[in-house]
């Protein structure tokens, strides 16, 4: 069932992936912002994972202390305007919101966040200061969220900063990963540009880091290290026939969405692998380009999915059909994919079992694989002493400091794949972290 | 049958709800209109020597997602040749005999008096309102609110006023005096037919912070303006009831203005003594239709009430209405929060904490947030059952038996009051308050 046509222009994208958080204007925001009860000890500061006064910049904006209420909030969050409309804010912030409990809205706080720090960089306001130079440097290897987060901390500590980032774009998943809808290429570009003319961080572009002499130098010409990487490509299923042509992974996929947009051709019929909130992500975005039929197809039953409710809800209403306790087993073609042959599964004492009796086949012309990503273990195995987890994420202390003492690290290359906001919160911590290290 | 008519000092309307003196005021136009709407009587835009008016005039004070919760004017009296509204009142009349039109007056001389009244007497005003209130502008020149605070003066014009006149005269008075009750005596001396009151309070309603100069802004500078809307109720009120309560004011019909807006404004300033009353800013802010409510729910009111006519609850609330010293010093109240109902914002405990009496405490495991209230430290302010964001989830609930009562005017009869600095008898002895240092405990 398709609710969207195929998007031949910038315009008909834009259509299909309509903003699900439009920038406030001033009137809405003003009388949004008078809701907000300005609750003692507040639940929604708790909620947030960087702990913004969200009561405190809700009341700057009301009273038209606009460039106040951005300084609050890229105080605790150096990536407070994207976090504004990326967050999961209904499992967050608003989620804690006490209005929740009278069954009223809660206070829209991510747009309030993001009207603020919008407006406050569009009037190109000057609210950061670098710290005076204590001539030490720090070397980030990643310019995602965590790592721009740790660039902007360690500027106002007094660190030079480099960033080496294998990509042409900053901000990794923000502008690589996110779905289209919930923000534009332009405004994340916009907020990092923002903080780098102020705080003024060098990014190396295109500048991947993935020798050991390489590593070596930055370990002689910089004091510390940050090691925000994030996750790598998506991982191999080890599916026959997998290697056909129109198997892609769900990573890769909205890279090239994000990037070429309506250029991008996607067929008739999709299948989507997986239960996350990239497999929603990546269904929903397959919907908006005008596929005729996408199937969601995951393993396990719709309760142990591990995306949130809101976004299988958002998958749904693009049009997306959903296929729960099944398994692919082969993908199949001539070598172009032409279907994928699914088993069925079932839960048996706590175990997922599946059926090899029971299999059917799905057609298609695609098939997006959001089954996780790879780790970026080949890094990590160049680095001395480093230790990492079974599951290959990097170990760290409270002081975001590693097993090598010189490296630092924060973000999905530690937690394994979380929000921007966990990332920006990592980075920010990690800066701290190295200072307290440098200054000991 | 509910009937709202009114006879208020010899002026009759259909109903209670008169527009003031004011900018809705300002035409024959709008009174037609403000009487299809549903309006009983009109005040004139005040009329005399036609004034130039300033161009930016009102300012307000908006409070939260409210506008205008108070509002100011440096507006003056009416700029119009007194002919256009002489013509403009006879034409209203015509096609409304029954509602009340009257004209307010501000002139100088005794002539001026003379010649004005006798004027709007033929045009067929059905009473006359002297303006002694405007705080702006025109007391600058003597007349106004210059009037309004020298009761003498007053008191001499209001005579002038009523040897000239035929038809019944208000008289209407400034807030901008410490007693009330002295120019409401002088007006009663003078011989007028009643008062309405209040008009506008000097005031600086904003400053604007680029140019630092007071709102309303006239080419870079302003002068102090008349307050009004729903931030003088309160005010209005307590003037209104000391007239009422007066031995000799109270005689004569009262009119209450000052930020109604609602039907509930109207009943309160009716249960405090006024027979009519004027509205201003609501119109200003919502147009005519707003008395549609005001009268709804006025005649809700009276229905459930069982009240005929207005004369039927007008003043009621005034023998409640006490010195502090007559309150009974026994009745306790105390603070319940309704935990069902609480969505754990902590207003309470923090006002309770910050603002009164260290009387409602967290819970101790985090596990919720809902506050719970130390009884022994309630001393019954009502602050967080004020704060609280839910309906009845915060009461006061009585703890004495009503069996006892002790005012302090008994207590000094009794000579039993604190009299020295460290009395034994003061209430506050022995109650519960923090040390000083437990302020800074979360330091560590």
């Amino acid at each position: 069932m398709a609710e969207y046509k195929r998007p031949k222009t910038k315009a008909e994208f834009d259509k299909n992936f309509k903003q699900k958080k439009p920038l406030m204007n001033d009137t809405e925001a003003y009388y949004e912002a008078s809701r907000c009860l300005f609750c003692y000890d507040a639940p929604c500061i708790q909620a947030c994972p960087t702990s913004i006064d969200i009561p405190l910049f809700i009341k700057q904006i009301h009273t038209d202390n606009i460039t106040g209420a951005s300084k609050t909030i890229f105080d605790s969050n150096w990536l407070g305007n994207a976090c504004g409309v990326v967050c999961p804010t209904g499992v967050l912030c608003e989620g804690a919101c006490v209005y929740n409990h009278q069954d009223v809205q809660p206070i829209q706080i991510g747009r309030l966040q993001n009207y603020a720090t919008n407006k406050t960089m569009d009037a190109e306001k000057v609210i950061f200061k670098v710290g005076e130079s204590n001539g030490k440097k720090i070397a980030i290897i990643g310019a995602g969220p965590a790592g721009i987060a740790c660039a902007c901390e360690a500027r106002t500590l007094g660190y030079d900063v480099d960033i080496f980032e294998a990509k042409d774009k900053p901000s990794g998943l923000t502008v690589y990963g996110i779905a289209p809808y919930k923000i534009t290429n332009e405004e994340v570009l916009k907020e990092v540009e923002y903080l780098q003319k102020q705080l003024g961080f060098n990014i190396k572009y295109k500048n991947a880091i993935n020798s050991k002499e390489e590593l070596k130098s930055l370990e002689s010409n910089y004091d510390a290290v940050f090691i925000g990487v994030g996750l790598g490509k998506t991982r191999h299923l080890g599916l026959d026939g997998e290697d056909k042509e129109g198997v892609v992974g769900a990573v890769e996929f909205i890279e090239e969405l994000r990037m070429k947009q309506y250029k991008v051709n996607v067929p008739k019929n999709v299948v989507v692998l997986g239960g996350g909130n990239t497999a929603m992500d990546a269904a929903s975005e397959a919907a908006r380009m005008g596929a005729r039929k996408t199937v969601l197809a995951y393993r396990n039953s719709k309760e142990r999915m591990g995306a949130y409710g809101f976004e299988y809800d958002l998958a749904i209403s693009a049009g997306v059909d959903s296929l729960f306790n099944v398994t692919p087993i082969a993908i199949t073609g001539n070598g172009k994919v032409e279907g994928v042959r699914f088993a069925k599964t079932e839960m048996v004492d706590g175990k997922l079992k599946t059926n090899m009796n029971n299999t059917f086949i799905v057609r298609c012309d695609m098939v997006i694989k959001a089954t996780g990503q790879a780790k970026q273990g080949h890094l990590y195995d160049l680095i001395n002493n480093l230790d990492i987890d079974n599951k290959t994420r990097i170990k760290i202390n409270d002081e975001f400091q590693t097993s090598n003492p010189k490296y630092f690290a924060g973000g999905d290359a530690v937690n394994g794949g979380a929000e921007v906001v966990n990332a920006a919160y990592d980075g920010k911590m990690a800066a701290q972290g190295i200072h307290n290290w440098l200054t000991k | 049958m509910i009937d709202l008519s009114i006879n208020f000092g010899g002026i009759k309307a259909p109903n209670p709800f008169w527009l003031a003196s004011a900018p809705p005021t300002n035409s024959g136009y709008q009174i037609m209109k403000a009487f299809d709407a549903g309006w009983g009587g009109a005040v004139w835009k005040t009329l005399g020597v036609p004034v130039v008016n300033v161009s930016s005039r009102y300012g307000s004070v908006n409070y939260r997602n409210t506008r205008m919760m108070g509002f100011n004017n440096i507006e003056l009296i009416t700029d119009r040749p007194l002919a256009d509204n002489l013509r403009e009142i006879e034409e209203v009349k015509k096609y409304f005999p029954d509602h009340a039109v009257i004209a307010s007056l501000m002139v100088e001389s005794r002539a001026e008096w003379e010649q004005i009244i006798k004027d709007v007497q033929n045009a067929g005003a059905d009473g006359i309102e002297l303006n002694f209130g405007c705080p702006h502008g025109m007391c600058e020149r003597g007349m106004g609110s210059a009037v309004g605070q020298e009761p003498e003066v007053l008191k001499t014009i209001v005579e002038w006023v009523k040897e000239a006149a035929n038809i019944p005269v208000i008289t209407k008075l400034s807030p901008n005096i410490s007693h009330i009750t002295d120019p409401g005596l002088a007006a009663v001396q003078g011989g007028t037919d009643s008062i309405s009151l209040i008009n506008t309070v000097k005031s600086i309603v904003g400053i604007d912070l680029d140019t630092y100069a007071p709102y309303p802004v006239v080419d870079g500078k302003g002068s102090n303006g008349g307050y009004c809307g729903p931030a003088v109720k309160p005010i209005a009120m307590h003037m209104l009831k000391d007239l009422a309560q007066h031995p000799e004011i109270g005689k004569v019909p009262l009119s209450g203005i000052g930020g109604i807006e609602t039907w509930r404004d109207v009943v309160e300033f009716i249960l405090l003594g006024a027979t009519s009353v004027q509205v201003c800013t609501a119109v200003m802010h919502y147009g005519f239709g707003i008395v549609r409510e005001m009268e709804a729910g006025l005649r809700q009111f009276m229905e459930e009430k069982n009240y005929q006519t207005i004369y039927d609850f007008a003043g009621k609330a005034l023998p409640n209405v006490t010195e502090w010293k007559h309150l009974n010093l026994k009745h306790k109240v105390v603070a319940e929060i309704n935990a069902d109902k609480c969505i754990g914002c902590d207003l309470c405990y923090i006002s309770c904490d910050d603002g009164a009496h260290q009387a409602i405490a967290l819970p101790i495991d985090l596990t919720n947030r809902i506050p719970t209230i130390i009884e022994e430290n309630c001393v019954g302010c009502n602050l967080c059952s004020l704060v609280c964001p839910v309906e009845d989830c915060i009461t006061m609930v009585k703890r004495d038996d009503g069996t006892e009562s002790l005012t302090w005017d008994e207590r000094t009869l009794n000579d039993d009051i604190p009299t020295t600095f460290d009395d034994d008898r003061a209430g506050g002895k022995g109650h519960f308050v923090p040390t000083p240092q437990d302020a800074l405990k979360h330091r560590k």
